[in-house]
């Protein structure tokens, strides 16, 4: 199992550094197979212009069977977006990151997918009851059940 | 619910009720079931409780292992697809689509059986627009790298379950997916990109992963998700992996495929108001209890099951609360448990083991189950409960179970009726830990009596089976601890008056013959007074007995006759 997630991981690392890697998306750290950090921005005319985010990439051994934790980073640089859908602590509530991941999915296919999430948002804000999930939330965002209201994320 | 028992004499007036039930039985087959729904499921319980094969606090279940339960899911996967011509994989599909409801699948089925086989999984989507939309890399690609393996028509298959990559790549983003295999050369996996895997597999989308994928991904659904709806790992497609190719692809682990088919019966049970999975950890028996299944029997009848691994898988039918809450009803249960819950820390210094003796301060510690404590340093007798003296407990006016309610009359202000009531709450709280705590020690006083029948053994003639007299009375202790203890559950709740004292009548004498018998399973063996012991013992044991099943029965009759009447609205009553 190890071996498929180091090959896929390898495979999706050299990707990201060649000119294959998405538009707006771009590897910022990468030391082993179990953290990345990746740089996001949302291009042309979107509530985001020249906003920049990071997202912090999580895998475990099972990866791709089982889903990354997928989380924006939160720290003295970057903030979450303000998005109905982010959480100001950075734990995202989309579909493809629980009951709708694909193992076929990758971190590239993640990373467009959260661009275009930015890119369609129409009014920037926190999701309901953002406090008190932030207040109770755990740490890794794999372990939050989330209700998906709206099936475009 | 009491109201008409008021003014007459109880004995006439159940009398007449059963007579008038028996006159209307002969009317009922005119009318509808539905109007005489709750009427003719009284008359069951009745009619079933003087046929005398169970007793009236008891209710009829049946166990059955995962092989019966998975015999009737046989049943109704066979007979579906025998109506429908098709395999018993995409009957039991279907099925599990329709939480097991056979009628709305087979009408639904009829309506429209190209929408529900897509719906659960058994094929799929047919285009949805023919609009020509610009056609997504992720889409072209996965098409194109299975087409040799695929119908014509397969190839611009679509599904409702669309990702956000797809719409994004609509925007003409570069590549987004992991990159496709090459047109011509070998198959390469999609997933683990190994190209030496050379088996592949495909569910009739023609979605083709290499077989070790396939077996990784359905053995982590199963054990780390819990799920038996393995859905095809594309991720457009919404088929569902039927069981055989799930058990052809676990051919040879063939415990994952067992935890599968336990999966499936856990989903069947839960489906079906007539069965309950049992809730002790590991255990694959069901329990089938149809007359607890509506929630309106549950105001009349306490089903305490057990399933057939071992009597000691004891659970309610209606609630969760592992155990046997005998003689309180599900919701009242609940309520209760929920209250303890929320005044927790009120009510947390009272389940401590150390009290100070009131006489003398010291500090003294329970190791037993019995309340009759004796101060080590003053001599000082008392009750662990109340801690009033012992020596008021066994006399006729003192009852210790009762709430004195005069505070709570006097109390004016708000703050002494708040104080007051916390008072009433905290008395019957401290007994049901009490008898709670009592109970779990109880483990000990097992270790301690086998001991003494080693004890008895060596110094008397009796042999192994004559001493199990003294393991019979621990038995009993803690079978009726627990029955007490849910006495002051059910105390708490009730409105005062009559039937309420009654009730507490009875619980004070089983309170009393279980302390008694409490107490003589702690005292000291002389050889010589074994015989006198054993006599004592088994006498007691069997009148703690008949007043569990005095207290059991009587209180079982009363939510027959509508006899109890509760202090706050209790759900479903
Ligand atoms: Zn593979
Ligand atoms: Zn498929
Ligand atoms: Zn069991
Ligand atoms: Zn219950
Ligand atoms: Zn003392
Ligand atoms: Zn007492």
């Amino acid at each position: 199992m190890g071996s498929i997630s180091a090959r896929r991981l390898a495979k999706e690392y050299k990707e990201l550094n060649s000119d294959e890697c998405p538009v707006g998306i771009k590897l910022l750290q990468a030391d082993d197979f179990e953290t990345w950090i990746i740089a996001i921005e949302v291009l042309g005319e979107t509530l985001y212009k020249d906003e920049k985010f990071a997202l912090k990439f999580r895998f475990d051994p099972q990866y791709p069977i089982s889903s990354p934790a997928v989380q924006f980073v939160v720290d003295e640089k970057y903030q979450a977006p303000l998005h109905p859908h982010v959480y100001s602590n950075g734990h995202i509530c989309a579909s493809i990151l629980g009951e709708g991941w694909s193992p076929v999915l990758s971190v590239p296919a993640v990373c467009v997918t959260l661009q275009s999430m930015l890119a369609s948002c129409k009014k920037k804000e926190r999701p309901e009851g953002n406090d008190r999930y932030v207040r109770f939330a755990p740490d890794n965002p794999k372990k939050t059940k989330f209700m998906y209201d709206d099936d475009t994320v | 619910m009491s109201s008409d028992y008021e003014f007459s004499d109880e004995d006439a007036e159940y009398y007449d009720e059963d007579e008038d039930m028996e006159a209307q039985d002969d009317e009922d087959s005119a009318i509808s079931d539905d109007e005489m729904d709750a009427d003719a499921f009284k008359d069951d319980l009745i009619v079933d409780s003087s046929r005398g094969k169970r007793k009236v606090y008891e209710v009829d279940f049946e166990s059955m292992s995962q092989d019966a339960v998975q015999a009737l899911i046989k049943k109704d996967v066979d007979h579906i697809s025998s109506i429908f011509g098709i395999d018993s994989g995409a009957a039991s599909l279907l099925l599990r689509h329709m939480n097991w409801n056979k009628e709305k699948l087979i009408e639904k089925y009829m309506d429209n059986p190209t929408s529900l086989n897509i719906a659960a999984g058994v094929t799929v989507a047919p285009p949805p627009t023919p609009s020509p939309t610009v056609t997504s890399p992720i889409r072209s690609q996965a098409s194109s790298s299975t087409a040799r393996a695929k119908s014509p028509s397969v190839t611009t298959k679509r599904t409702t379950r669309r990702t956000a990559a797809e719409q994004a790549a609509k925007s003409k983003s570069p590549v987004i997916a992991p990159e496709p295999p090459k047109e011509l050369g070998p198959f390469v996996c999609p997933i683990c990109f190994d190209d030496t895997q050379t088996i592949t597999l495909a569910l009739p989308c023609g979605d083709q992963f290499c077989e070790s994928c396939w077996k990784i991904f359905i053995t982590s659904k199963i054990r780390d998700e819990g799920d038996h709806c393995i859905r095809c790992m594309a991720t457009d497609c919404s088929l569902i992996a039927p069981d055989s190719f799930v058990q052809s692809t676990l051919s040879d682990d063939h415990a994952t495929f067992e935890r599968y088919e336990e999966l499936i019966v856990r989903h069947f049970v839960s489906c079906n108001s007539n069965l309950k999975f049992c809730p002790y950890p590991s255990c694959t028996h069901t329990v089938s209890c149809p007359s607890a299944a509506s929630k309106s029997s549950l105001a009349t009848i306490v089903p305490t099951v057990y399933c057939g691994a071992s009597a000691t898988h004891r659970f309610c039918f209606g609630c969760p609360i592992d155990g046997d809450h005998r003689p309180v009803i599900c919701s009242v249960a609940k309520l209760w448990l929920k209250k303890c819950q929320d005044d927790s820390e009120t009510a947390n210094w009272i389940k401590s083991n150390t009290k100070e003796c009131s006489k003398c301060q010291s500090t003294i510690e329970k190791n037993g189950g019995c309340n009759h404590m004796t101060c080590k340093k003053c001599k000082y007798e008392f009750c662990w409960v109340c801690m009033g003296p012992w020596t008021e407990h066994g006399t006729a006016w003192y009852s210790c179970n009762r709430y004195d309610d005069k505070s709570g009359v006097e109390a004016r202000d708000a703050q002494a009726r708040s104080r007051a009531s916390l008072e009433r709450y905290l008395h019957y709280y401290n007994r049901w830990a009490n008898h709670e705590q009592s109970a779990k020690l109880s483990v000990d006083l097992y270790a301690k009596t086998e001991k003494k029948m080693e004890e008895m053994q060596i110094t008397s003639d009796l042999t192994w089976i004559e001493v199990q007299f003294a393991k019979k009375a621990v038995d009993e202790v803690e079978k009726c601890r627990m029955t007490l203890k849910w006495t002051y559950a059910m105390a708490y709740y009730l409105a005062k008056g009559n039937e309420k004292e009654m009730f507490e009548d009875n619980q004070r004498d089983l309170e009393r013959a279980v302390e008694d018998l409490s107490e003589l399973l702690e005292s000291p063996i002389e050889p010589e007074t074994i015989p006198t012991l054993r006599q004592k013992m088994t006498d007691k044991t069997v009148y703690v007995q008949k007043r569990n099943e005095i207290l059991l029965e009587d209180t079982a009759k009363g939510y027959l006759d509508g006899r109890w009447a509760w202090d706050v609205t209790v759900d479903g009553l």
